[in-house]
């Protein structure tokens, strides 16, 4: 039979057990009600506490087209996409036979029987499934024979790779905690799948899962839910958003919380208002109207957004009003692929709006930095007086990690520089851009302060000292450097560089955000490859010291970014001219999230070239 | 008019002040930059003036505006206050967020056609949809001050630029609009006739939600020349107010000494009293369906129909929805904004 496998000769006849180390990839349909199934299989699988990270690859669609969820399993704690499928469950007549085109010899792949894929590759192993006459067993209501058949898949794979049955219906009462009926008939159909499959199919490949310890006490949460937790304890007060796929989720999340944990005890009323706005343009007004009026205020977007709020970026910045904007960024330019992921608004968002500005940014990697960095935003933006920027994306908000359980803050909130009624009593005035400490942070107050010099006037044209208006050069120049200075002394406030010196290493690998999780494996594999490497993991702009140094001690650094043009490697570029000869870069930016291959291949290519 | 001022001056000498203690002078702000005799500078009089006359603590004003020459002016108001000169035409997403963290404010805001009629439109809109707390004036003078007299979209059609050029396209009516987006509160006014101007503003200050006023308000420099219907020749002579109108503050005694049926009395939330003496126009501002028509009416017979068009205060506030805590958000203690850490222990078991 002719085989349509990229290369079927090394099909190998291993029967070697493989433990706790692949990836499943669950091909359906958008809007069919998969998601839950494949949440408790990564549940069931993570609850024997195995290291599992699930990613939602779908399209900018609600019903009907193409989906696939991936769970990566793996006992070393690799938690990056996996470029291999070793386990296809093709549920999804549509693309069935690309799926399966794609998958490697050897590989696993679970389907109905009717769409009769055993046909068109023999190089891998087909466990093949009367899905329709299992839903018929599992109910008579022909809608919800459709959404079973979701979860008699879960128990087929459940049985092929013997995930423990208690597991799956801890995992099934979790997801419809509450909903009796609804539990009982998804366990119910779950066992039709795992006894079917027990009766019926003859396991002949070697994965399977193997009870560990390493998920103990650990939390399974989606970034953009980690940064919600995080702005609600930061204190935020004003919510103003405007829905865009991958952000959305935040502030939904969000309110969420605000609305269980920041009610008045005796009044039940509010201590947190929420807009949702015409726009982006008004989002981000309304925050910084919040921010000037004394609030901690924040709003949270993608790219398109993040267009959108760029005068009034500026305006920010240059009046010196504190408010924090997520950006969960997708792929662009325009709409480009909004259900994707990437790092491409690095360079447009550092440098937001029109003239001399430049914004300091904040670049989670983990769910647990979404938490810490929303807190820490808040922190900086207040005390620096400033819009502050924290840019996650796509895989790191909307898909599901593992983590440590988050950590209750140890230091109280830190509102800057704000002069009271008693203050201005005492020094009897204030001059609201006069730069009395030296750092380039200045002193504000708030509206409503009850003192006759409390008030001060906040312009986006050019001001003096005392905030009033004033074209004189001199002024201009003493308002901008000392934003330079102010930007300078961010260097001591924003998150340090997080690095992995390798004594043995002569290169260096420079990446930040998601594209973490990738660099982890790759310099495991680069190792295997007798490669050592160091690593240095930016988590804020503005550079800090040690990431020129990092570079200078390193014969080439490697700059692994997603994004097609090579933003980070192109800042680095222009902050450290004398260091370009040693960057090198990688870049991904086909909309999935980089996975390690990919990058170790890069590396690798790029050493032999050189060579 | 009725006297708000309690304080008389002693012996003629030292300058009246107001309940606060608070002269005149108080309320205003840094001289005015604008071109002499410009609109703008005369409906900056009278805020100030019904600010001062109201006895309104200067600290818990906030003034905002967008760019123009008339978003200019909350410079020349209120140096006491808190001001906010923000991007062109996006005032209102400020004076919310200000709001949302501060509802005990008073909040002005002074825009121009321009700034609210083009750019700003869709901010206009949705301030007024959400019910803002807010007095929204509107500096009307049919043309870009700032950038040089070019047409806004207020402009009628066959006004004139100076140098000649027929404006054609529909003039976008702000009180028409705001009537028909559920604005409470909706005034038209002359830059020309302070006495109407200065109730209206204290009116528009009582009310719990958006109140605009749209003020013609002519510039000199641009627009005041034959052929221009908003100069203050032309606007004089189509100006047809609705009333008479008289302000009554809370902390006055009513006096009733008028005849049956001459005068329309509204009361306002906070108990002040908005009198409307009738000039032969029978005139209901609570219809807004003969609001409309009278609206209509007007452009149709190229008059200026002046005074208070419309008023509803059933609609409830922005304020009011969002169910706050009596203090203003800004003033939350630690403790009341970061949650315990059962809290965080409690989502942290929900996600094991
Ligand atoms: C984004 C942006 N576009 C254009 C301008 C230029 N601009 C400044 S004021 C103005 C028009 C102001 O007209 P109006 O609001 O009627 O104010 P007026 O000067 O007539 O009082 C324009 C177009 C600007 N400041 N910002
Ligand atoms: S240009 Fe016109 S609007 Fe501007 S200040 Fe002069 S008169 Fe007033
Ligand atoms: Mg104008």
């Amino acid at each position: 039979m002719k085989t349509l496998a990229r290369d079927s000769k090394d099909m190998t006849e291993d029967k070697k057990l493989i433990v706790n180390d692949f990836s499943i990839h669950v091909a359906t349909v958008n809007g069919s009600g998969s998601q839950s199934s494949n949440t408790v299989l990564l549940r069931s699988i993570f609850q024997m506490g195995i290291p599992v990270s699930g990613k939602n690859l779908f399209p900018s669609n609600i019903m009907g087209l193409p989906t696939w969820f991936t769970i990566r399993v793996n006992k070393d704690g690799y938690i990056a996409r996996k470029k291999e499928v070793d386990i296809l469950v093709a549920m999804n007549p549509q693309t069935a036979v690309e799926d399966i085109k794609d998958l490697r010899p050897g590989a696993v792949c679970v389907s109905p029987v009717e769409l009769n894929l055993d046909k068109i590759r023999d190089d891998v192993k087909h466990y093949v499934v009367p899905f329709g006459e299992l839903a018929n067993k599992a109910s008579d209501n022909v809608k919800l024979k459709k959404l079973l058949t979701n979860i008699i898949y879960v128990g087929v794979v459940a049985e092929l790779l013997d995930i423990d049955q208690k597991e799956i219906d801890k995992a099934i009462e979790r997801q419809f905690e509450g909903k009796a009926k609804a539990i009982d008939l998804n366990v119910r159909a779950a066992t039709i799948g795992r006894e079917w499959a027990r009766e019926n199919l003859k396991k002949e490949d070697p994965y399977r899962v193997e009870r560990l310890d390493l998920t103990k006490g650990k939390i399974i949460i989606d970034g953009n839910g980690a940064a919600a937790i995080g702005c609600m304890l930061a204190g935020v007060s004003v919510v103003t958003w405007y829905p865009i796929t991958p952000s959305s989720s935040l502030c939904e999340q969000l309110i969420d919380y605000l609305e269980k944990y920041r009610l008045d005890k005796e009044t039940g009323k509010r201590t947190f208002s929420v807009v949702q706005a015409e726009d982006e343009l008004a989002a981000v007004g309304m925050a910084l109207g919040a921010g000037w009026s004394g609030c901690r205020s924040m709003t949270s977007t993608s790219g398109p957004g993040i267009s959108l709020m760029s005068e009034f970026a500026g305006f920010g910045y240059f009046t010196e009003i504190p408010t924090v904007i997520f950006d969960v960024q997708r792929v662009g330019p325009s709409t480009g692929l909004p259900t994707r992921t990437s790092q491409g608004d690095l360079m447009s968002t550092y440098f937001l709006s029109h003239g001399d500005t430049k914004h300091v940014l904040l670049l989670p990697s983990s769910v647990e930095e979404c938490y810490e960095f929303a807190m820490k935003a808040f922190d900086l933006a207040e005390r620096m007086q400033t819009p502050v920027f924290v840019l996650s994306d796509l895989d790191l908000g909307m898909n599901q990690w593992m983590s440590d359980p988050f950590v209750y803050p140890t230091t109280p909130l830190d509102r800057g520089k704000v002069l009271s009624k008693e203050d201005l009593e005492k020094l009897g005035g204030f001059a609201r851009y006069k730069d009395v400490d030296g750092d380039g942070m200045t002193y504000r107050t708030l509206p409503g302060t009850a003192h006759p010099k409390a008030g001060y006037f906040v312009r986006g044209s050019g001001h003096n000292e005392n905030a009033a208006y004033s074209e004189r050069p001199e002024d201009y120049l003493y308002l901008m450097d000392r934003l330079k200075r102010k930007w300078e002394n961010a260097k001591k406030l924003v998150p340090a560089p997080v690095i992995d010196h390798n004594k043995d290493a002569k290169i260096g690998i420079l990446a930040f955000g998601s594209t973490h999780w990738a660099i982890l494996e790759t310099r495991d594999q680069l190792m295997k490859e007798k490669l050592p490497t160091s690593y240095c993991r930016v988590r804020a702009l503005p550079f800090t010291q040690s990431i020129p140094d990092f570079i200078e001690a390193h014969e080439q650094v490697y700059v692994v970014e997603q994004n097609r043009d090579g933003q980070m490697l192109d800042l680095l570029r222009m902050e450290f001219p004398h260091l370009t000869a040693k960057l090198r870069s990688v870049r991904h930016y086909n909309g999935l999230p980089v996975d390690a291959d990919f990058v170790t291949e890069h590396i690798l290519e790029q050493e032999r070239n050189a060579r | 008019m009725v006297q708000e001022v309690t304080s008389p001056s002693p012996a003629g000498k030292a300058p009246q002040t107001n309940k606060l203690g608070l002269t005149l002078a108080d309320y205003k702000g840094s001289p005015s930059t604008l071109c002499d005799g410009c609109g703008h500078d005369a409906i900056t009089s009278q805020i100030i003036k019904a600010f001062w006359e109201l006895s309104i603590e200067p600290h818990q004003v906030a003034k905002l505006s967008g760019i123009g020459c008339s978003s200019k002016t909350p410079a020349y108001f209120l140096s006491r206050s808190h001001g906010f000169n923000s991007v062109h035409g996006r005032m209102p997403s400020v004076a919310t967020g200000a709001h949302m963290a501060n509802h005990k404010l008073y909040m002005v805001g002074v825009s121009g056609d321009g700034d609210t009629a083009s750019i700003g439109l869709g901010q206009f809109g949705h301030l007024i949809r959400r019910n803002v707390p807010m007095i929204y004036i509107v500096e009307n003078n049919g043309v870009y001050g700032l950038t040089k007299g070019q047409f806004s979209a207020t402009a009628d059609v066959g006004s004139t630029l100076k140098d000649g050029t027929v404006n054609r396209q529909t003039a976008i009516d702000l009180c028409g609009l705001a009537i028909e987006l559920g604005c409470g509160f909706v005034a038209r006014s002359f830059a020309g006739d302070p006495k109407q101007l200065v109730a209206l503003i204290k009116a528009a200050l009582a009310h719990e939600g958006t109140a605009l006023l749209d003020v013609i308000s002519p510039c000199v420099t641009f627009n005041n020349h034959e052929g221009s219907t908003k100069s203050y020749k032309h606007a004089k002579e189509v100006d047809r107010p609705l009333h008479e109108l008289g302000f009554i503050p809370f902390y006055e005694q009513i006096t009733v000494d008028y005849e049956p049926g001459t005068v329309q009395d509204v009361e306002m939330h906070d108990g002040s009293h908005l009198r409307l003496k009738k000039l032969g126009l029978d005139y209901n501002p609570t219809d807004r369906f003969a609001a409309d028509r009278a609206i209509h009416q007007s452009h149709k017979d190229g008059t200026l129909l002046t005074g208070l068009l419309y008023i509803d205060q059933e609609t409830p506030s922005f304020t009011k929805l969002a169910n706050l805590v009596d203090k203003p958000l800004s003033s939350l203690t630690p403790n009341e904004l970061r949650p315990p850490k059962e809290a965080l222990d409690e989502i942290m078991a929900s996600l094991t």
